[in-house]
């Protein structure tokens, strides 16, 4: 008995590998001749050796209950999600050129803000901005560049046009998950990778790790990189002390740094103090440095922007990174682009209201049950409202929320996210919504991952993909055709 | 290589070494129980209180028996020196130390957690815990062959075998004290010697030396020369003296350690120098108590000397 591989059907969404009901795409009809043959238990076989191989990487992320912190096994579907190659160079291009446009937005708030002078973004988006941060201004960060790691949502409609439905320039996550997934796969369905060709994405690690280093104030020696986490309770640490592994650099805690009086920062070894070069900091802005910051904190390290200040260590993000995160920038993004680098992007937007333009106000007031509406400055899919899925009290609340803090708080349509082939129980294969989260490094140069990290909301009908609620992923196929076939 | 990482892979060393000799010490319970004459009684208690846990075990059982004790090494997770205990900070130090030790390592640390949490029943019951146990004693072993085979002799090594040989030292006392104990409750009859061969020669075996003792001493079991041998051979891997002169090979190797080096070289001139092998009674023990002080001690000065030091 095999899977009804031809009896699937995406109805009216985007497919993300069939085109239609039991026709597979171009781009994964290989890999669908490939499953075809598999029988059900061959299949759920593989499926239980996927699920045994998470357990055994320890591959996890925390989440946060009642009942205290659960590490919970890592949710994987077997089936990859496949794009062509040729498009998504075009996407890997539109991609580095957002990101570059961020980096002189954000160069530029920090300096003489003449966007904000030539009327393209109002001011008080900027002051009222939670990510704004003063005590960068005036600071000049190696190549002008501030968001060094970019992990950039991009969601696929039902017309299969590629949107970026956010960026996330503070401490993105993910893309370690990205790298195991992979990793999983080639233990999973090892004989595909033999007659398929797909990129690989293992150079990642490398490719940070270099870009990191380069960033030392220290051009004399071989730089000390380190990976600063919040701890072990962050939901976050696995991939903290996965990438640390994979660069050959010390994972550390706050704890384990300290600034002395020449500004200079140092880590704790067993030999005495050690010089840090670059911080590749996964702690958000305010827990950074109790002498500027949130004064509470005890994740971060005392003087570390004095010492960043001093350009005697680097800091990836720089501080301050964050400000284009906020999803009212977003909206302006298409804007930034033509104004920086006077180009038309290559990747558009999702369709954004402002709430705080009265006229976009009332539309979005009148038609919350139609709308996703979200908080300029959350992460993490918390605080949003998905209209058709909503209760009238919840649209109730959101308008009042709207309301007292229009500055606050975007509308989008509610996009038909595209949806691939995910197995459910033992033989059932049933459409799912997914989104893709690819990483961008900016430094002197820029690179984008290969796909990146595809995000599947596991419940039947749900757009979220977010992994503290129900969310699951898949490996990423991006497939050659014009490569030398194996 | 910062103080915090040295000493969780300290820790990591010494639990998975723990849960090794830990195991072992049951198996060899498991197999002295078969051998010895019905008139000796021999108590699985008495494992509760080589690892001096009795108040640990007193505050979860009222029964000393076979059952208690075997579920309150193996299963029991408010012991701190059970093996599901050892295995979980095992992990938690793997898991905080992942940039420096080996990658396998994390995934081999996982596979054995898994298969103690999903087999614990099998350890419990007679039938099939040798099986068990034996699967353990295997998944340490592979733990232990993949660092020996593979690990960069710098830093982290030193510390992963600084943890090791202390703990190794710590736990050849307590199966040597096993072993006193036992032989002291033996009655003088006509079964005493052959008790005290079946007592010595498990002690042989749990600190894996039975082969080595008859092949390097070509004696026979007698509790003078065996506690000679498991004290003072330079070259058997469990060897109180072999211990400390891998201690001492650490140490030379890493920065600032005079101070846990002279430490050390006193250690060993105690361990040496203070046994009186012509009285295997409560005078020995009496010795290896005084043994087991010094080796916390010298945990203590490895902490000084290298860990983070509460601010």
């Amino acid at each position: 008995m095999t899977i009804a591989w031809n009896q699937y059907d995406p109805a009216k969404f985007f497919d993300e590998l069939y085109a239609s009901k039991g026709t597979p795409r171009d781009s994964s009809k290989p890999l669908i001749d490939y499953l075809q043959q598999l029988s059900v238990d061959e299949v759920a076989s593989r499926k239980a050796a996927a699920d045994l191989t998470i357990r055994e990487m320890g591959v996890s992320f925390t989440v946060y209950t009642e009942e205290g912190n659960i590490d919970r096994a890592w949710p994987f579907d077997i089936i990859p999600r496949t794009i062509d190659k040729k498009q998504w160079d075009v996407i890997s291009q539109g991609l580095e050129q957002r990101l570059q446009a961020l980096n002189l937005f954000i160069d530029d708030l920090y300096h003489d803000q003449k966007i904000i002078k030539d009327g393209i973004i109002p001011e008080f988006v900027l002051k009222q901005s939670k990510n704004y941060r003063k005590e960068c201004e005036g600071f000049s960060p190696a190549f002008g560049v501030w968001a060094h790691i970019c992990g950039t949502d991009l969601v696929r409609d039902t017309d299969g046009e590629f949107y970026v439905l956010e960026d996330n320039l503070r401490v993105p996550s993910g893309v370690s998950y990205m790298l195991e997934n992979r990793s999983i796969m080639k233990r999973v369905l090892p004989e595909v990778f033999e007659t398929i060709d797909i990129v690989p994405v293992n150079d990642y690690p490398e490719q940070l790790q270099k870009m990191l280093s380069s960033l030392s104030p220290r051009k004399d020696v071989r730089p000390t990189v380190v990976v600063l986490t919040p701890g072990i309770f962050n939901s976050a640490y696995f991939e903290h002390a996965f990438l640390a592994q994979q660069m050959g650099a010390e994972l550390v805690e706050g704890s384990d740094l300290v600034v002395q009086d020449d500004d200079c920062v140092y880590m704790k070894t067993i030999a005495g103090l050690e010089r840090v070069d670059v911080v590749y900091r996964r702690i958000d802005d305010l827990f950074l440095d109790p002498e500027v910051f949130n004064a509470d904190s005890v994740l971060g390290v005392p003087g570390l922007m004095r010492a960043w200040r001093a350009g005697n260590v680097a800091l990836a993000n720089a501080p301050g990174a964050g400000v284009a995160d906020d999803k009212v920038v977003y909206a302006y993004v298409p804007e930034v682009i033509k104004y920086y680098l006077d180009q038309e992007p290559i990747i558009p937007n999702v369709e954004t209201y402002l709430c705080y333009e009265p006229k976009q106000c009332d539309y979005v007031l009148a038609n919350l049950d139609k709308l996703v509406v979200k908080p300029a400055n959350e992460s993490g899919g918390y605080g949003m409202l998905v209209g058709p899925h909503s209760t009238k009290k919840e649209r109730e609340a959101f308008a009042q929320l709207i309301k007292k803090d229009p500055r606050n708080y975007i509308a989008q349509p509610t996009l038909g996210l595209s949806t691939a082939p995910t197995l459910v129980g033992k033989e059932d294969l049933e459409p799912r919504h997914l989104d893709l989260r690819p990483f961008i490094l900016q430094g002197q140069n820029s690179y984008v991952t290969k796909g990146g990290l595809t995000r599947v909301a596991m419940n039947k009908g749900s757009l979220v993909v977010n992994s503290s609620q129900g969310g699951g992923s898949k490996d990423t196929w991006i497939v050659d055709f014009e490569g030398a076939t194996k | 290589m910062l103080s915090r990482v040295a000493e969780r892979i300290y820790w990591s060393s010494r639990y998975i070494e723990r849960v090794e000799c830990t195991v072992r010490m049951l198996s060899i319970y498991d197999n002295l129980l078969f051998d010895l004459p019905r008139n000796v009684v021999l108590s699985w208690y008495n494992l509760i209180k080589i690892n001096s846990l009795e108040k640990d075990f007193a505050e979860r059982y009222t029964v000393q028996d076979e059952r208690n004790v075997v579920k309150f090494m193996l299963g029991d997770d408010t012991n701190p020196s059970s093996v599901i205990s050892s295995l979980h900070w095992l992990r938690e130090n793997i898991r905080t130390t992942r940039d420096m030790m080996l990658e396998e390592t994390w995934e081999l640390t996982n596979e054995l957690s898994i298969y103690v949490q999903e087999n614990l029943k099998k350890g419990i019951n007679r039938s099939q815990r040798h099986e068990f146990l034996n699967e353990i004693i295997k998944g340490c072993l592979q733990i232990q062959g993949l660092l020996y085979s593979n690990m960069p002799t710098d830093a982290p090594w030193l510390f992963l075998k600084l943890g090791r040989y202390l703990e190794r030292a710590d736990m050849t006392t307590r199966n040597l004290d096993a072993g006193v104990a036992a032989i002291m409750e033996t009655k003088e009859d006509e079964f005493a010697v052959n008790s005290r061969q079946i007592i010595l020669g498990n002690v042989l075996r749990s600190l894996n030396a039975d082969q080595a003792y008859r092949r390097l001493t070509k004696a026979a079991v007698h509790s003078r020369d065996v506690m000679d041998f498991l004290v003072e051979s330079p070259v058997l891997p469990r060897a109180l003296n072999h211990c400390l002169a891998n201690m001492i090979d650490s140490a030379e190797q890493l920065p600032c350690s005079e101070p846990l080096l002279q430490e050390l070289y006193a250690t060993r001139e105690q361990v040496l120098n203070n046994a009186n092998y012509d009285r295997i009674d409560n005078q020995f023990r009496d010795y290896l108590n005084d043994v087991q002080l010094a080796l916390n001690h010298l945990h203590l000065t490895i902490s000084a000397t290298w860990f983070p030091q509460p601010e």
